[in-house]
C-alpha cells in the first residue's frame, strides 16, 4: 500500500455543533437546566479533490446542519474544518466571505431559495457583483454564459422565479452557486423537491458540470438510489454521528452497520431472487434532545447488546474498505 | 413591410414583477381605486390651494360673519359653504386646511415608517441585545395613550407644525417597527437569505436588499392605515388648541371655532368635520384595497 493519497480538499475533524434551547430570560431566572441539542456530534470526514461524498440519513439526523456548519453558515461549536490546507474554523467573517468564492451550496427547495422579488439576472449576477469579479459590462455576458451552461436561455434574464418550473428554478440555483467557479459545492438535497423525471435531468446536469468544471461535491440526500448513482464514497449519519463511511459500492453491497443495513432493506427490490437479509427498524427516531446512552442506535437495533447501552462505539475498519461504528464489528474482529 | 411580430410586447407582458401584479390588482378593484382617487383629489387641493381656493382664507369680513351656505336664506354662491365667526370663507379655509392635514399625515407616516423599517430590520435580523433594547422601548411607548403622549410633548415643546410632526413621529414609529420586526423574523428563516449569505452578501445587503423588498407590502398597507390615524390625531390636537396655531386653517381648529355657535350656525364646524370624515374614510377604504391587492395569499 504505497499509494499516496493527495491532500484532501476538505478535512473535518471532530466537528461539533450545539444549539442551546430555551436559554431565554425566564428560563435563566427560573434556573431551568439549559436544553442542549447536539446536531453534529464530533464528526470527522474528509473529501478528496474531484470526489463526490454522499451523505445519507433520515430527516433530522443533522445532514444539513453538518453541511452548513462546514460552510460556516452556522458557526461550529468545536472541532476543526480545514479547506484546501487552510483552517477556516475560526477565521474572521471578512476572510470567510472571500473564501465563499470557492465554497458554494445548492439548496433543497428551489421555491424558497430564490428571492421572489429578484429577476434571474439579479439572482445569478449577485455573486459576481458582490465579489467584484466582473465589470459592469461583462456581468450580463457572464450571467448569460452561465445560464446556457445550466440549460437556460438568455431570454430568461429578466424573468422572476415564479415564472419558472421547479426544475428550471433549481437550474437557476445551480447557476448562482457555480458562477464564481467554486471548487467545492455542497448539494443539499438538490433533487428531493423535484419530480422524478426532472430529478434525473438535474442529476445528469450536476454530473456534467462536475466533469467540465472539475468540481468536488458533498452530496446530501435521503434517497439511496440518488446517492448510489452520484457518489464515489458514502457517509451514513444517524442522530448527529457518522455511523458508517466508505466507498459507495462496498458500502451499498456489503453494509456492516445495522443502521445502514436497515436503510438498504427499506429500498424495494425488483429482483425477487436475490433477497438480502432484511433488517427492520422498530420504534421512532429518538429525540435528539435526549439521545440514547452508549450507541445512539441501540434503542432500535435488532442486535443490541449490553455493551451498546453503556459505551459509544468508535469508527473502525470493517475489513471491507469501509469504516463503521458498531460493537458487533469489534466482536467480529476479536474473534 | 409586413407587420413585425410583436414578440417584444408579449415578452414584456409576461415579465412582470410581483409588485407590478399587485398594483394591477389594486386598480382592478373599482371601489378602492375610487377611494384612492378621492385621497389624490385632497392631495391636489392641498398642493394647488392658492389656485383653487375662491377667496383668501385669512381675509376677515365682519359683514359676512356666520353667513350661511349658498342654498340657505342669506347665502351667496361666491361663498358656497358660508363663512365662519370672523367672516372668512369656509370652503377656502377647508382647501387650505387640507395642506395641514396632508402635510402632517404624510410627513409623520413617512418619517415614522423609515425609522420603523431601520429599527425593525435591526431588531428582527440582528437579534441579541439590539432586539432586546428596541423591543423594550417599543413596549414602553405602547404603554402610553397616544393623545396624552402627544399632549405632554406639545406642552413641553410648544405648538407649531414641526413640533406636531416631531411629537407624533416619536410615538408613531413604534407601529411600523413592530410590523417590520415580525415580518423579518419570518423572512430571515427563508432559504434565499441563507443563499445570499452563502455567496458572501454582507448583513446590510441582506437586510435592505433581500429581506426588505419582500416585507414591504404589509408595511405599506399598515402605513396607509396609520396615515388616517395621524390625520385624526392632528385634528384632535388642533381642536384642543395645542396643534397648529391660528390663523392657520386646520380642520381640527375650524371644528373647534364653530363649537360656540353650533346650534345657530352649524355649517362652521360641520363642513370641516365632513372634510376630516371624507379624507379618513377614503384612506381607510383605499388601504383595505391595498391590503387585498398585496396580500401574499393572492400573490404567486
Amino acid at each position: 500500500m504505497t499509494h499516496q493519497e493527495p491532500p484532501p480538499l476538505l478535512d473535518v475533524r471532530n466537528l461539533e455543533k450545539v444549539y442551546h434551547l430555551n436559554d431565554g430570560l425566564l428560563q435563566r431566572v427560573m434556573r431551568e437546566p439549559p436544553r442542549v441539542l447536539r446536531a453534529v456530534d464530533y464528526v470527522s470526514f474528509s473529501v478528496q479533490p474531484g470526489e463526490t461524498l454522499g451523505l445519507i440519513g433520515e430527516s433530522g439526523c443533522g445532514k444539513s446542519t453538518l453541511a452548513r456548519t462546514v460552510l460556516r453558515l452556522h458557526e461550529p461549536t468545536s472541532g476543526s474544518i480545514v479547506f484546501d490546507g487552510k483552517d477556516i474554523t475560526r477565521i474572521p467573517l471578512a476572510e470567510m466571505t472571500a473564501l465563499r468564492r470557492r465554497m458554494q451550496i445548492i439548496f433543497q427547495d428551489p421555491y424558497a431559495s430564490l428571492n421572489p422579488r429578484k429577476s434571474v439576472e439579479q439572482i445569478v449576477g449577485l455573486p459576481l457583483a458582490l465579489h467584484g469579479v466582473a465589470k459592469r459590462g461583462e456581468l450580463r455576458d457572464r450571467v448569460v454564459a452561465m445560464l446556457e451552461n445550466v440549460g437556460l436561455k438568455s431570454g430568461h434574464l429578466g424573468r422572476y422565479p415564479h415564472q419558472f418550473s421547479g426544475g428550471q428554478r433549481q437550474r437557476i440555483g445551480i447557476a448562482r452557486a457555480l458562477i464564481l467557479n467554486p471548487s467545492f459545492v455542497v448539494c443539499d438535497e438538490p433533487v428531493s423537491a423535484l419530480d422524478v423525471s426532472v430529478q434525473a435531468q438535474i442529476i445528469a446536469l450536476l454530473g456534467t458540470l462536475k466533469r467540465e468544471l472539475g468540481l468536488t461535491y458533498l452530496f446530501i440526500s435521503h434517497d439511496i438510489g440518488v446517492i448510489g448513482h452520484v457518489s464515489d464514497r458514502v457517509a451514513v449519519m444517524y442522530l448527529g454521528d457518522i455511523v458508517e463511511i466508505g466507498p459507495t459500492r462496498a458500502l451499498l453491497n456489503a453494509p456492516s452497520h445495522p443502521y445502514t443495513k436497515a436503510l438498504l432493506s427499506a429500498v424495494p427490490q425488483i429482483d425477487a431472487g436475490s433477497r438480502r437479509e432484511r433488517v427492520k427498524l422498530t420504534g421512532d427516531l429518538p429525540s435528539p434532545l435526549a439521545p440514547p446512552s452508549g450507541c445512539k442506535f441501540h434503542t432500535r437495533c435488532p442486535f443490541a447488546m449490553d455493551v451498546c447501552r453503556r459505551e459509544a462505539p468508535v469508527l473502525r475498519k470493517n475489513g471491507r474498505d469501509a469504516l463503521a461504528a458498531c460493537h458487533l464489528l469489534e466482536i467480529e474482529h476479536a474473534a | 413591410m409586413t407587420a413585425v411580430p410583436n414578440d417584444a410586447a408579449i415578452v414584456r407582458e409576461r415579465i412582470e414583477s410581483p409588485t407590478g401584479q399587485s398594483l394591477r390588482r389594486f386598480l382592478a378593484d373599482r371601489f378602492s381605486a375610487a377611494a384612492m382617487g378621492i385621497v389624490l383629489l385632497f392631495v391636489l387641493l392641498a398642493v394647488f390651494a392658492p389656485f383653487i381656493a375662491p377667496h383668501d382664507p385669512y381675509e376677515t369680513d365682519l359683514f359676512r360673519r356666520l353667513q350661511p351656505p349658498a342654498w340657505m336664506e342669506g347665502g351667496e354662491w361666491s361663498f358656497v359653504l358660508g363663512c365662519d365667526g370672523l367672516g372668512r370663507d369656509i370652503l377656502s379655509r377647508i382647501i387650505y386646511g387640507a395642506r395641514v392635514s396632508i402635510t402632517i399625515g404624510l410627513a409623520v407616516v413617512m418619517i415614522a415608517t423609515v425609522i420603523g423599517i431601520v429599527l425593525g430590520l435591526a431588531a428582527g435580523y440582528l437579534r441579541g441585545w439590539v432586539d432586546i433594547v428596541i423591543s423594550r422601548i417599543v413596549d414602553i411607548l405602547l404603554g402610553f395613550p397616544y393623545l396624552i403622549f402627544a399632549i405632554a410633548l406639545m406642552a413641553m415643546m410648544g405648538p407649531g407644525l414641526k413640533n406636531i410632526i416631531l411629537a407624533l413621529v416619536l410615538k408613531e414609529w413604534v407601529v411600523p417597527a413592530r410590523v417590520v420586526r415580525g415580518e423579518v423574523l419570518a423572512a430571515r428563516e427563508m432559504e434565499y437569505v441563507e443563499a445570499a449569505r452563502a455567496v458572501g452578501a454582507p448583513r446590510r445587503y441582506i437586510m435592505f436588499r433581500e429581506i426588505l423588498p419582500n416585507i414591504l407590502s404589509p408595511v405599506i398597507v399598515v402605513s396607509t392605515i396609520r396615515m388616517a390615524h395621524v390625520i385624526i390625531l392632528e385634528a384632535s390636537l388642533s381642536f384642543l388648541g395645542i396643534g397648529v396655531q391660528p390663523p392657520t386653517a386646520s380642520w381640527g381648529s375650524m371644528v373647534a371655532d364653530g363649537r360656540a355657535f353650533v346650534l345657530d350656525a352649524w355649517w362652521v364646524s360641520t363642513f370641516p368635520g365632513l372634510a376630516i370624515l371624507a379624507l379618513v374614510l377614503s384612506i381607510n377604504v383605499a388601504s383595505q384595497g391595498l391590503r387585498d391587492a398585496f396580500d401574499p395569499k393572492f400573490s404567486d
